[in-house]
């Protein structure tokens, strides 16, 4: 009898999860592996676009392809600049924001609306404030008399990733304060209390408390924050495009233009294949390091 | 420590506590006041911006306080006459509601499945759902336009509701599972003994109860949905079907060099303007639904 109603049990939770599961293939599933399988053969306008087994060609290609390297070099730029920023800029506003202030709940609505707004029209209005004739950036500096002329921060290569990292950090910051400040929520007010009769400073307090019991919020956010920037597309391509001379390309503009611009499909499909082992890679680096923070509070407790 | 306004105070000790308070208080409305302007300035410049007249936007140095003769309502005029504006918004308005109820449809009892009903292997498919929620969309692009292809679906608006569906189950199902351990089993047992099965259960005791979670995460699907850039981009190709992100971005003059910034600012008012007012009005939901395990950039 309890048998039957266990069996009837996972009956009903399989029929129950069985349509999710089934779009999730479609979409997550079968295009990763299908990647996988394409990267094995040559499918680009030198094969007539038809598929012709060739190994491992596409990876020892991508090896010797300055241009993917320096992808990957323009990538790891954005992704570590953006993120660090963030966690700090983030961490700030997450402290305010902690804080009983008057009208709270409204400077938090405030706070979380860049996090909401399309990233492809956030791109345009940084492209505007950052435009070399009219730009509002250039305006400021003038009238503050740092500089005499404008400057070209979409045209100078170094000036457009600093320019792209800033429009991503102004975005996606308070994404990462949410999550800290649901971290600091959580910590009891007791701990700062007894802290500071100890005799303890708010700065030892926030290194000593705050810090180390945010740690799972932080390297949670961190995650996110890399998964995310790692795979960045909309901002990059409607911002600058890339550009000038490649200076801004990340690797998912550069798979983008492989399949859409070149044809390259075999090509495109090992790119897409490196870039989501490196995500992997640091999925499970990142588990582990929550896993041994949870086992390391868990002793303390 | 000298600060504004100190009542006088008969205790030394008092006096004291009150001056670093209300010092810190200072400090602390600064920090607010650099937190707000932080979050609105760059809304507000391309607020602005709409509605100066071109003379006014390619002044310089810029017009910060346009006279009433700089002002204009004009290119919001032209982004309706000269485009199809209200098409973009409908396409964008259509496929981020289908997609959000569809994948609250699918992912709801999913997430009651892995709340529940202990299914052999559920920790391998939360892990997955976990996982998943990471990727970003050019993992899937290449597969995702196979796809569409092979279906014949270019052009279609299957081609953007199934892909924003998927997205936004896992994320469905872990609100929603949240939510639904946070419901005290007794419940359910009740209703079982009182005869329901676990079909009726569902769609009568449960349902109404999970009104508040679905709101939250239905918020959360329709921003993801209306922001997504890179499926719309490639899909969709019919000016009348593209979505607003895409057609935005895609706004362009006459020349290469012409570029009609006006019309840009105002289109990318009337893009975010939905999205603003869901936060403003959902604030507390979406903090909740982004924190309770459905995290995401």
């Amino acid at each position: 009898m309890a048998d039957t109603i266990r069996a009837r049990e996972q009956r009903t939770g399989w029929i129950l999860i069985a349509p999710a599961l089934l779009v999730l293939a479609l979409v997550y599933a079968y295009p990763i592996l299908r990647s996988f399988w394409l990267s094995l053969f040559t499918q680009n306008l030198g094969t007539g676009l038809e598929p012709v087994f060739s190994g491992l060609d596409n990876y020892a290609r991508m090896f010797q392809d300055g241009r993917f390297w320096q992808s990957i070099f323009n990538t790891s730029v954005f992704t570590f600049s953006a993120i660090i920023l963030e966690l700090i800029l983030g961490m700030g506003i997450a402290l305010v924001l902690d804080q009983s202030i008057r009208g709270r709940g409204l400077v938090r609505t405030i706070a979380i609306i860049p996090w909401a707004l399309p990233t492809a029209l956030i791109a345009l209005t940084w492209a505007w404030i950052f435009n070399d004739q009219f730009g509002v950036v250039n305006d400021l500096l003038l009238r503050l008399g740092l500089i005499d002329v404008g400057i070209n921060w979409l045209g100078n290569p170094t000036l457009a990733m600093v320019s792209a990292i800033v429009a991503d950090v102004w975005k996606t910051t308070s994404f990462v304060a949410i999550l800290l400040l649901a971290g600091l929520q959580s910590i009891s007010q007791d701990l700062y209390e007894a802290h500071s009769i100890d005799g303890a400073t708010p700065w030892q307090s926030f290194r000593q408390i705050t810090l180390p019991l945010l740690m799972p919020q932080i390297v949670i956010a961190l995650l996110f924050r890399f998964a995310q920037s790692f795979g960045i597309f909309d901002l990059i391509q409607v911002m600058t495009g890339g550009g000038p001379g490649g200076a801004t390309e990340v690797v998912s503009l550069y798979v983008y233009s492989s399949i859409m611009r070149y044809l390259d499909f075999g090509y495109g499909a090992a790119l897409v294949v490196v870039t989501f082992l490196v995500l992997i890679l640091v999925v499970a680096i990142a588990a582990l390091v929550i896993s041994r923070l949870r086992t390391s509070a868990g002793e303390k407790l | 420590m000298t600060t504004v306004q100190q009542p006088v105070q008969p205790q030394p000790k008092a006096e004291a506590r009150e001056t670093h308070f209300s010092s810190k208080r200072v400090l602390l409305t600064i920090a607010v006041i650099l937190v707000v302007l932080f979050s609105l300035a760059p809304i507000l410049w391309q607020l602005l911006t709409s509605f100066k007249t071109n003379q006014a936007i390619s002044a310089v140095p810029n017009v910060y306080f346009p006279r009433p003769d700089q002002l204009t309502w004009q290119h919001y005029v032209e982004l309706f006459q000269r485009r199809p504006f209200l098409n973009y918004m409908f396409n964008s308005a259509f496929v981020a509601v289908t997609s959000t109820l569809l994948c609250l449809a699918i992912g709801t009892p999913a997430a009651y499945a892995l709340a529940r009903l202990r299914l052999k292997g559920e920790r391998i498919i939360l892990g997955l759902i976990l996982i998943v929620t990471l990727f970003p969309y050019i993992l899937l692009f290449l597969g995702l336009l196979e796809i569409v292809r092979a279906a014949g679906l270019a052009n279609n608006y299957l081609a953007l509701i199934i892909p924003y569906t998927a997205i936004n189950i896992p994320l469905t199902v872990l609100v929603m599972r949240s939510f639904f351990l946070q419901l005290p089993r007794d419940l359910e047992d009740s209703a079982k003994v009182d005869g329901y099965n676990t079909w009726q259960m569902l769609t009568q005791i449960l349902l109404p109860m999970t009104v508040p979670a679905l709101v939250t995460t239905g918020i959360l699907a329709f921003i993801f949905a209306w922001n997504e850039y890179i499926f719309a981009l490639t899909f969709i190709t019919r000016e009348t079907m593209k979505t607003i992100p895409v057609a935005v971005a895609q706004l362009g003059g006459a020349t290469l060099f012409e570029i009609p910034y006006g019309p840009i600012a105002a289109a990318t008012v009337v893009g975010t303007l939905p999205l603003v007012l869901l936060v403003l009005f959902f604030q507390r939901r979406i903090v909740q639904g982004l924190t309770s395990g459905a995290v995401k950039g």
